[in-house]
């Protein structure tokens, strides 16, 4: 799956193409198919997004995932600050990342 | 050129500009081009029969042409040196500061922001092409 | 310390003016990223993998309890609770908000200090010897200069969009602990024949893809001429740098195709030029900054005694203090390398514990290194335990200066949007391997030094041992590197061969280490050992 990512402009937070908005969260992220870059020009001048990529990813179970280590750490927070992540509760919320 | 800014009170020199080449091979032109990588040092022997000098920007970040602005400037040019190409409002006070002293914008410049911008800073550190005259002579006179 | 006076204040007050109206244009449209991106990049403000991340200025390396408290203060207001030491003496946070950019610079203009040209293709901030004085080997304190060049460097209109960034640093010693060399323009405080000051001054180096060790483009510079002379060299920069290839366009590249002889002579040429322009700073301007750097007011005759029945004390004394100039003192070295930490990470907490003990022992002062500690820099040796015991606590009292868990860690993947490969869990995992404190003592000093990518912030090119992150097939893969030096005795590290997984470079770091215990001479530094053997019995041990 294709799916569309970049940091929200005004706070710098990572965040993924939802197909309606942007969300923090990767598992709410939607394949956008051969539609990103369409979208992310849209986004960009609406000034939701900045620094808009479309990447690889692919449909688990738990919900979407990137396909890179760089868009996995990306998606979750600092693989050394588990404090810090999306999941701090959670002690195996980074056990895909790596 | 109808975004030209001038810093200027003379009348603007509507002659077009030559390249460099051209300059040297002919030579009775009173305006000249310089494209970014071109030496500007060329140009010294010749300067007392400049009106003005285009420095183009063909990107904003390219910094070649503030070297070629203040090196006409020692030299003692004292015709008009205008930037072109991608300038933009937010490095036109170090252009300036350069002697630069018209800007042909290939966008139009926000004239509040220019204005605002050119003010912004009352200090400065150094000594450069323009009048400012550098923190340190103010601290010791 | 230097102070500001109106004029500095006035400065950077109208920068932080500035940068928030810069900021508003952009949020409200006015300007895209491609034009943006440059104007915050001159103000610290890089986008990294989570957030926008801030580096702030520590000019030289020098900074007070005030300012160490306003860090601490930013960071729990505006971060989460924490900042980063980098490898050029800076201080970054890595959870910022574009929208509160400006209130962080507003803030930081309160305690005189800033992030101009922390970033981007300009003229960085200064990087100075951490023990700038209070160090017994020192000619001179060498930070008047780097203040001066600090302000004649500031927005300096014709050098603002250079082809790429260009680095300084300035020391007054035999003894390098600036990785001098490694720098674009490097300045060495000397004395001539005649006994006079100035510079001696070294050109073309850098890290990055393309490693290479600044040359010695002037043997003598009088101190008076240095603005000259820099304008120099960046004029020739400048003006004939390739703009076409991001790779190509550090100043060492020039000076590679130009030749040594070459760039000496341009750069000569045009130094006469400028010496004519006179725009060098007058001796009354060095006078003034110099006044504010001038020594604290030490006693006379405190004891030199230090009490050492506590054995943890006497370890740490012995190996995070160093000789001061003034009898009686002693140059504390701050750990931030604790054994499962973050390389050059601190808290909150810590930063306002070290801002107190700063205030109470050492004249106010404290100073970040390019290995990622800080340094009390002069401290009374009979206040030692006293101060010990608050670092003890607040678990800023590790003893590992210069040995083998003393590492250089960029952020790698854990953060930057740059890196390959993470580098702080590598260096936790080699920390780790090596915790026992007489294993650490009994290798002796043993730099190692990580980068997450070929950018080298980790300075891998100059580590004893050095590991490069790189991506392969989508993996993080480490290679090995042996023999480099960021010290008085410079050197590149060379590659030992293919890479490895994590767990595989710690083997082969620790295989490499055992070749240094077998082969060693007395005296000898694992540096020393492997320029004497070579890389075969290396290279042997790890891949044989």
């Amino acid at each position: 799956m294709k799916i569309l990512t970049g940091n929200d402009l005004r706070t710098g937070a990572v965040i993924w193409w939802t197909g309606e908005g942007w969300s923090l969260h990767v598992e709410d992220a939607t394949d956008v198919g051969d539609r990103g870059e369409a979208i992310l020009t849209e986004e960009t001048g609406a000034r939701r997004v900045n620094g808009g990529v479309v990447i690889d990813g692919s449909m688990t179970p738990e919900g979407p995932r990137p396909a890179h280590i760089k868009d996995r750490i990306r998606a979750l927070g600092p693989t050394v600050r588990p404090d810090l992540t999306l999941k701090p509760a959670d002690p195996n919320a980074g056990s895909w990342v790596i | 050129m109808d975004n030209l800014l001038r810093f200027r009170d003379d009348e603007a020199h509507d002659e077009p500009a030559v390249s460099i080449d051209a300059f040297l091979g002919q030579s009775n032109a009173t305006s000249v081009r310089i494209e970014a990588g071109e030496d500007a040092r060329q140009l010294i022997p010749f300067l007392d029969r400049l009106a003005l000098v285009e420095i183009d920007f063909p990107r904003f970040r390219d910094g070649r042409g503030y070297s070629s602005a203040r090196i006409l400037r020692e030299a003692g040019y004292k015709g008009e040196i205008r930037a072109s190409g991608d300038v933009l409002v937010d490095q036109m006070l170090f252009m300036r500061r350069c002697g630069f002293d018209s800007f042909a914008p290939a966008a139009p410049i926000d004239e509040a922001a220019l204005e605002a911008a050119l003010a912004r800073f009352d200090y400065v550190y150094q000594n450069a092409a323009d009048d400012a005259v550098p923190v340190w002579k103010l601290r010791h006179g | 310390m230097y102070r500001y006076d109106q004029y500095d204040q006035a400065i950077v007050d109208a920068r932080v003016e500035e940068f928030r109206e810069q900021t508003a244009r952009r949020i409200a449209g006015a300007m895209n990223d491609d034009q943006f991106k440059p104007l915050r990049l001159k103000n610290g403000l890089y986008l990294q993998l989570h957030a926008y991340m801030l580096r702030v200025a520590i000019p030289y390396g020098t900074l007070d309890g005030r300012q160490m408290r306003k860090l601490a203060d930013i960071a729990r207001r505006y971060d989460r609770g924490y900042g980063h030491f980098t490898t050029r003496q800076n201080l970054q946070y890595n959870w910022i908000k574009l929208e509160e950019a400006p209130d962080i610079l507003a803030e930081l203009a309160t305690v005189e200090m800033h992030a101009i040209q922390t970033s981007g293709e300009s003229i960085r901030n200064l990087s100075a010897d951490q023990y700038a004085g209070a160090a017994a080997d020192e000619i001179c304190d060498p930070r008047p200069w780097a203040e001066l060049l600090r302000q004649a460097t500031t927005f300096h209109p014709e050098f603002s969009y250079l082809p790429r960034k260009f680095k300084i640093a300035v020391i007054a010693a035999q003894e390098d602990r600036a990785a001098l060399r490694w720098h674009d323009f490097a300045l060495r405080i000397v004395k001539n024949d005649v006994g006079e000051q100035g510079f001696e001054v070294y050109a073309g180096g850098g890290m990055g893809r393309t490693p290479i060790i600044a040359y010695q483009i002037r043997e003598f510079l009088p101190f008076a001429q240095i603005f000259s002379y820099l304008q120099a060299v960046l004029r020739v920069w400048n003006t004939h740098a390739r703009r076409d290839n991001i790779h190509k366009q550090r100043m060492k590249i020039l000076v590679h195709e130009l030749g040594e002889e070459e760039f000496r002579r341009q750069v000569e040429e045009g130094f006469q030029h400028f010496l004519t322009l006179q725009t060098d700073f007058p001796q009354a301007e060095y006078d003034r900054i110099a006044a504010y750097f001038a020594p604290p007011p030490f006693e006379t005759g405190p004891s030199a005694e230090i009490d050492r029945s506590d054995p943890e004390f006497a370890l740490w004394v012995d190996r995070q203090t160093v000789a001061h100039k003034a009898p009686g003192y002693a140059i504390v070295n701050i750990s931030l390398k604790p054994i499962t930490g973050i390389p050059g990470d601190i808290s909150a907490e810590q930063m306002d514990i070290v801002a107190d003990l700063a205030e109470r022992y050492s004249f106010d002062e404290i100073r970040a290194t390019h290995a990622q500690n800080l340094v009390l820099p002069h401290v009374r040796k009979a206040d030692l335990h006293a101060l010990w015991q608050v670092l003890d606590a607040a678990g800023l009292a590790s003893v590992n200066l210069d040995l083998v868990t003393d590492i250089i860690a960029c952020p790698g993947l854990d953060y930057c949007s740059l890196a390959n490969a993470r580098s702080i869990p590598l260096a936790q995992k080699i920390a780790a391997r090596f915790a026992d404190m007489d294993r650490q003592l009994e290798l002796g000093e043993l730099k190692i030094k990580i980068s997450g990518c070929i950018n080298a912030c980790g300075h891998h090119h100059a580590g004893h041992i050095g590991i490069l992150g790189v991506d392969r097939k989508g993996t993080e893969n480490y290679q090995l590197l042996l023999g480099g030096s960021g010290a008085e005795d410079t050197s590149q590290a060379k590659i030992t061969g293919p890479g490895f997984d994590e767990d595989g470079v710690v083997d082969a770091l620790e295989k490499a280490t055992n070749v240094y215990l077998r082969e060693r001479q007395p005296g000898e530094r694992f540096l020393d050992t492997y320029r004497r053997v070579g890389m075969d019995p290396f290279k042997e041990a790890i891949y044989g």
